[in-house]
C-alpha cells in the first residue's frame, strides 16, 4: 500500500513538471531570441523590409532546415530567397552558442508567429553543427 | 556634462508637469539667462548629404518638426528596432510636409551615398521626407551632442560604436521637444502623441 501511495506521488508530481518542463524549453529559446535575435529580426519575427528577412511564415525555415544550426551559430553571407524576396545582406552568428542553445532557439521560431515545423532534436542539431566547424 | 545636460533634461521634464492648461511640450536641455532674457538651446547650423547627393541643412527643415537619429548600415544592435519605429512614424505621417525625417549615419567610412540610397530603397522610403546622411565625421559626432545623443567610435562595441537609439523631435525653431528609446514601441507610442501635440502647437488646425 504504501508503495502504491509513493508510487502516485511520484506519478503525480512528474506528470506535473512535464509540462512545465516543455514550457522551459521555449522560454529559453524565447530569452536567448531576445537576446541575439530580436534586434534585427523584431520581436515579431516580420524582419525589416528589404534589409532583414521574416522568420514569422518564412519558407526558408522549412526549405533549408539542415543549413539553420549553423546560420544562427556562424552567421550567413548569401544571396537568399524567402518568400519571394531577394535578401544579398549578412548576418553574424553567434558563435559562443552551445547546441542546445541551439536546438532552443530553433524549436521557440518553429513554433511561434504562425510557424509548425516539426522540431529539431539535440542530437540532430549536434550532426548539423559538425559539419559547419571552423577548420572543416 | 552629460550630466549636467541629463540633469537639466530632467528638470525640464519635471517644470513640464504642471497640470494646469492644455500640455504643451518643454524646451529641453539647459537654458541660459542673459540681462533677464531666457536663452534656449537651439540647433546650430549643419550640413549634410543624403542619400540622393543632395545637401541637407536647417534650410531643408525650414517651418517643419523633424525626427532625427543616429544610426549606421552594419549594426549589430539596436539599428534595426529604431528604423522599425521610425518606419511606424514614416508611414503614419507619410506625405504630410510639416514634418521631416533625418538620420544620420555614424560609419562615415562604409556608408557612403551610394550604400545610403540602396539603404533606403531597401526600407522603402521617400528620400524627400526621409533623408539619410553623411557627412564631416566631426561635424556628425558633435551635433549629436545637441541632439543630446550619444555616438562614440569604440572599437570594443558591437559594430566598433557605440550610441544611443534615441528618436528625437524638433522643432520649426529648432528646439528639441521631445525624445524616446527607439528601440521601445511603447515608448514610440508616446513619442507620436507628442508629435501630434507639438503639430497642433505650431500649425494649429
Ligand atoms: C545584425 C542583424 C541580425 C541578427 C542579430 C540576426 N540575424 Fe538572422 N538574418 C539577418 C540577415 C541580414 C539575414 C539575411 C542574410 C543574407 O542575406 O545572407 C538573416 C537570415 C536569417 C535566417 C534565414 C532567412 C529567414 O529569414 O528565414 C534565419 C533562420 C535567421 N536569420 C535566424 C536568426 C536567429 C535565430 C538569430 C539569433 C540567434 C539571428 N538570425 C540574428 C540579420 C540578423
Amino acid at each position: 500500500m504504501r508503495h502504491i501511495l509513493v508510487f502516485i506521488f511520484l506519478a503525480g508530481s512528474l506528470a506535473s513538471t512535464l509540462p512545465a518542463c516543455e514550457d522551459n524549453t521555449y522560454q529559453e529559446g524565447a530569452r536567448l531570441y531576445q537576446q541575439h535575435c530580436a534586434n534585427c529580426h523584431l520581436d515579431d519575427g516580420a524582419g525589416l523590409g528589404a534589409l532583414i528577412p521574416p522568420l514569422a511564415n518564412s519558407d526558408f525555415l522549412e526549405k533549408h532546415r539542415d543549413a539553420l544550426p549553423c546560420i544562427l551559430k556562424y552567421g550567413l553571407r548569401d544571396t537568399i530567397m524567402v518568400n519571394g524576396t531577394r535578401y544579398a545582406e549578412q548576418m553574424p552568428g553567434v558563435p559562443t552558442l552551445s547546441s542546445i542553445h541551439v536546438t532552443n532557439i530553433l524549436n521557440y521560431i518553429n513554433h511561434s508567429w504562425g510557424n509548425a515545423h516539426p522540431p529539431y532534436r539535440l542530437d540532430e542539431v549536434k550532426r548539423l553543427l559538425e559539419q559547419c566547424k571552423p577548420g572543416k | 556634462m552629460r550630466a549636467i545636460i541629463l540633469f537639466s533634461l530632467a528638470l525640464s521634464l519635471f517644470f513640464s508637469c504642471s497640470p494646469s492648461g492644455p500640455k504643451t511640450l518643454p524646451i529641453l536641455g539647459e537654458r541660459d539667462v542673459v540681462n533677464g532674457d531666457t536663452i534656449y538651446p537651439t540647433i546650430p547650423d549643419f550640413a549634410f548629404i543624403d542619400q540622393d547627393s543632395q545637401v541637407v541643412t536647417n534650410a531643408t527643415f525650414k517651418d517643419k518638426i523633424y525626427v532625427v537619429d543616429f544610426f549606421f548600415i552594419h549594426c549589430p544592435t539596436i539599428c534595426p528596432k529604431v528604423k522599425a519605429n521610425g518606419l511606424r512614424i514614416y508611414n503614419k505621417y507619410r506625405n504630410d510636409d510639416r514634418i521631416g525625417m533625418l538620420s544620420h549615419s555614424i560609419d562615415v567610412k562604409n556608408d557612403t551615398v551610394a550604400a545610403l540610397k540602396r539603404h533606403a530603397e531597401k526600407l522603402g522610403i521617400d528620400s524627400r521626407q526621409w533623408h539619410l546622411v553623411t557627412g564631416n565625421h566631426d561635424d556628425i559626432y558633435s551635433i549629436a551632442d545637441n541632439y543630446f545623443s550619444v555616438a562614440i567610435e569604440n572599437p570594443d562595441a558591437p559594430g566598433g560604436f557605440d550610441h544611443s537609439g534615441r528618436l528625437i523631435l524638433v522643432d520649426k525653431n529648432r528646439h528639441v521637444r521631445s525624445f524616446c528609446d527607439g528601440t521601445d514601441a511603447a515608448d514610440t507610442d508616446r513619442f507620436m502623441q507628442d508629435i501630434d501635440l507639438l503639430l497642433q502647437e505650431q500649425f494649429g488646425d
